[in-house]
């Protein structure tokens, strides 16, 4: 019988299988950063233990670093502390390591494949849930707690139980100025956030095969929050030619070697998906959050809804504490909805085409009054890019902030937080309660619907600037 | 690790859904490089709030948290896992847990749960009835009792085991390190290095 795409990569990488008992895994790559890994040092350094493949780990410095002043050392005490941890064990573990100040420092997930370490077929994993993010190169990829950053240290290897596999397939063209944010942020809605728990899911059709591999990236890096396991999309000659020519990409005869593999990693005909999801890529407009969690989202043509709009009690209550959490009112279209700030980076939307965008509509328009707009490219090589093409200058001459390469504002773990009660229009991934800061109200939304906010001051997609 | 077997004691009724693992412990609260000392950011937003029922004297001393559906949801941070565990909790009960939190706290050592709604009601009825009710959780019969209430739960075999056994994963790996370096063998050698 046919096998999944997903199937073909985990069978690749079976160490040990054994009834009973999980698959014993092996990870082709493991990401690590400063703030998930500490412990797990410290627990090797405790049973004596070397990191097994040094060669196939790679650290960088993001979730705490600040976004200014970054060749001086790291203010905030506790801060600084994580990241010299880092570099110490790094060091001593002979890791390599991309520092804050470095070349190819920023987020995790934009570094892995813009240094060409992401590549189709592989097991990638990292101490942080949006690693999901590089299975749009057609790799296995996820997010692990501490002790699994531990066990793939000391092991390279992982004790896994074989998820469910389902697809999603996204049928039609998505409609003009409609993103691969808007495309996730309404499957989230249609699925909640749980939706997706147990499985690896594989989005393919005809919309997901006319993604850049960067939109590819922002829907699989967003499968964390509907629940899966992981997300992933079948390699084709859109990720070959992403890939060649990266720095750490195969060459020559391993090139063509590895490119003959990667073409056998699609899901055969007459595989079976244990669920199957369809969408008509028609349908998908631009898509904002009005609550706390990224499941709650609507159009942005529609309004705040209500909890009588909901017949499950507890999404009632759900919608109740979040409309009080966000400080709105059932009923109030969306457009009206002032914002305060607006952060355009992470690693959803934090890369080159994201900024492109940005720019583009943001190009010969001024940020509105009371609107901060604060944008913050995901890796320094992103940074460098785009002051090359001139984008800086389009963001600072509206009167936008032009910052350094990292996590920033998606989660507030460095200087760029919110205030209590300040709302903010974010293309990053959570609009969880606090989660830009104490207090702060986020609305997740797409670049160009970021850009136009930040012009208009309420939310605003760019049609709404003519 | 140590070894679980059954555990009794007083729960807190924690009437959300989608307890992401940012309200279990907000980012800010992850910048110590040890393991122990989580407590202080467990729901710390929430616990501002005197209501909060965490903050209620009858609650105190909780060590089985009966949650809402989808706990942990979100971050990958294992700290949710232990600022739980620094707080006293021996126990997550919930309807749906997300993955990767339900896989951190198996390897923690902090035993969650899977029960249906309707068990979730009932325990959150008699708790806010009577904050002395005593919730028994038992992983050898796979049971949680409450008064008459007994309620079977899944948790697979192999982890089960584990926890029973309080047994450290990697040490169970690497007694099998032959298997790893004969798959290690095989690797095709297209597969990038960084270093």
């Amino acid at each position: 019988m046919g096998r999944t795409l997903a199937e073909k990569v985990w069978d690749e990488h079976v160490v040990r299988s054994t009834p009973g008992e999980p698959d014993l895994l092996y990870i082709d790559l493991h990401l690590i950063h400063e703030v998930t890994s500490p412990q797990a040092f410290d627990g090797l350094r405790l049973a004596g233990r070397p990191v097994r493949r040094p060669d196939l780990t790679l650290a960088t410095e993001d979730h705490n670093v600040p976004t200014l002043d970054w060749d001086k050392p790291i203010a905030d005490p506790v801060s600084r502390t994580q990241v010299e941890t880092l570099r110490k064990n790094a060091a001593e573990f002979g890791v390599r390591l991309h520092p804050l100040g470095d070349l190819d420092q920023g987020i995790v997930h934009v570094v892995g494949p813009q240094l060409g370490l992401t590549q189709p077929g592989m097991t990638i994993v990292c101490g942080d849930s949006h690693t999901s993010t590089h299975g749009a190169f057609g790799a296995i990829a996820f997010g692990i707690g501490t002790s699994e950053v531990e066990h793939v240290l000391a092991t390279q290897t992982l004790m896994q139980a074989k998820p469910r596999t389902m697809a999603v397939t996204v049928n039609g063209t998505l409609p003009e100025g409609v993103t691969a944010k808007d495309l996730i942020l309404y499957l989230i809605a249609q699925t909640g956030t749980g939706g997706g728990q147990g499985y690896i899911v594989e989005y393919r059709g005809e919309a997901i095969e006319a993604l850049s591999m960067e939109g590819r990236m922002t829907v699989c890096n967003m499968s964390i929050e509907w629940g899966a396991k992981a997300g992933m999309i079948a390699p084709d000659q859109t990720t070959f030619d992403y890939i060649e020519g990266k720095p750490e990409a195969p060459k020559g005869a391993e090139w063509d070697a590895a490119v003959a593999h990667w073409k056998s990693l699609r899901t055969d005909d007459d595989a079976t998906f244990d669920k199957e999801i369809v969408i008509d890529a028609g349908d998908v407009t631009p898509f904002v959050t009005w609550g706390t969690n990224p499941g709650q989202g609507v159009p942005l043509g529609a309004h705040v809804p209500s909890p009588d709009d909901f017949e499950d009690a507890s999404d009632k209550v759900a919608c109740e504490k979040a409309l009080a959490y966000m400080g709105l009112e059932a009923g109030t279209p969306m457009r009206e909805v002032k914002v305060d700030t607006v952060f355009v980076g992470s690693c959803t939307n934090g890369r080159i085409e994201d900024l492109r965008l940005a720019a583009e509509v943001i190009k010969g328009h001024k940020v509105a009054e009371g609107t901060r707009l604060l944008v913050v490219p995901g890796s320094v090589r992103v940074r460098l890019q785009a002051e090359e093409e001139g984008l800086d200058v389009v963001f600072k001459e509206a009167g936008g902030e032009w910052r350094g390469a990292g996590c920033s504002m998606c989660l507030g773990m460095n200087p760029d937080t919110l205030d209590p009660q300040e709302r903010s229009a974010s293309t990053s991934n959570r609009n969880f309660e606090g989660r830009q800061g104490k207090g702060g109200r986020t609305h997740l939304v797409s670049v160009p619907v970021a850009a136009a906010t930040a012009v208009k001051g309420t939310l605003a997609s760019p049609a709404d600037l003519v | 690790m140590e070894k679980f077997t059954s555990h009794t004691g007083t729960a807190l009724p924690l009437r959300r859904s989608n307890v992401d693992t940012d309200q279990i412990i907000p980012a800010v609260y992850l910048k110590r490089v040890t393991r122990t000392g989580f407590e202080d950011g467990l729901f710390a937003a929430w616990r501002n709030d005197p209501e909060f029922v965490a903050n209620k004297p009858e609650y105190a001393g909780v060590s089985i948290l009966v949650a809402g559906p989808d706990f942990g949801t979100g971050s990958s941070r294992e700290h949710a896992v232990w600022a739980l565990m620094d707080y006293g909790f021996k126990v997550v009960l919930s309807s749906r847990f997300a993955d990767i939190f339900r896989g951190n706290s198996g390897k923690a050592g902090l035993l969650s749960v899977p029960v249906e709604q309707d068990v979730i009601e009932q325990l959150w009825a008699a708790i806010e009835d009577d904050p002395t009710t005593r919730i028994t959780v038992d992983l050898e019969a796979r049971t949680v009792t409450c008064g008459d209430l007994v309620a079977p739960f899944q948790i697979d075999d192999y982890t089960r085991w584990r926890l029973l056994n309080g047994l450290d994963d990697i040490g169970i790996t690497l007694g099998n390190e032959a298997d790893i370096a004969a798959f290690e063998a095989t690797r095709p050698s297209f597969k990038p290095v960084t270093q």
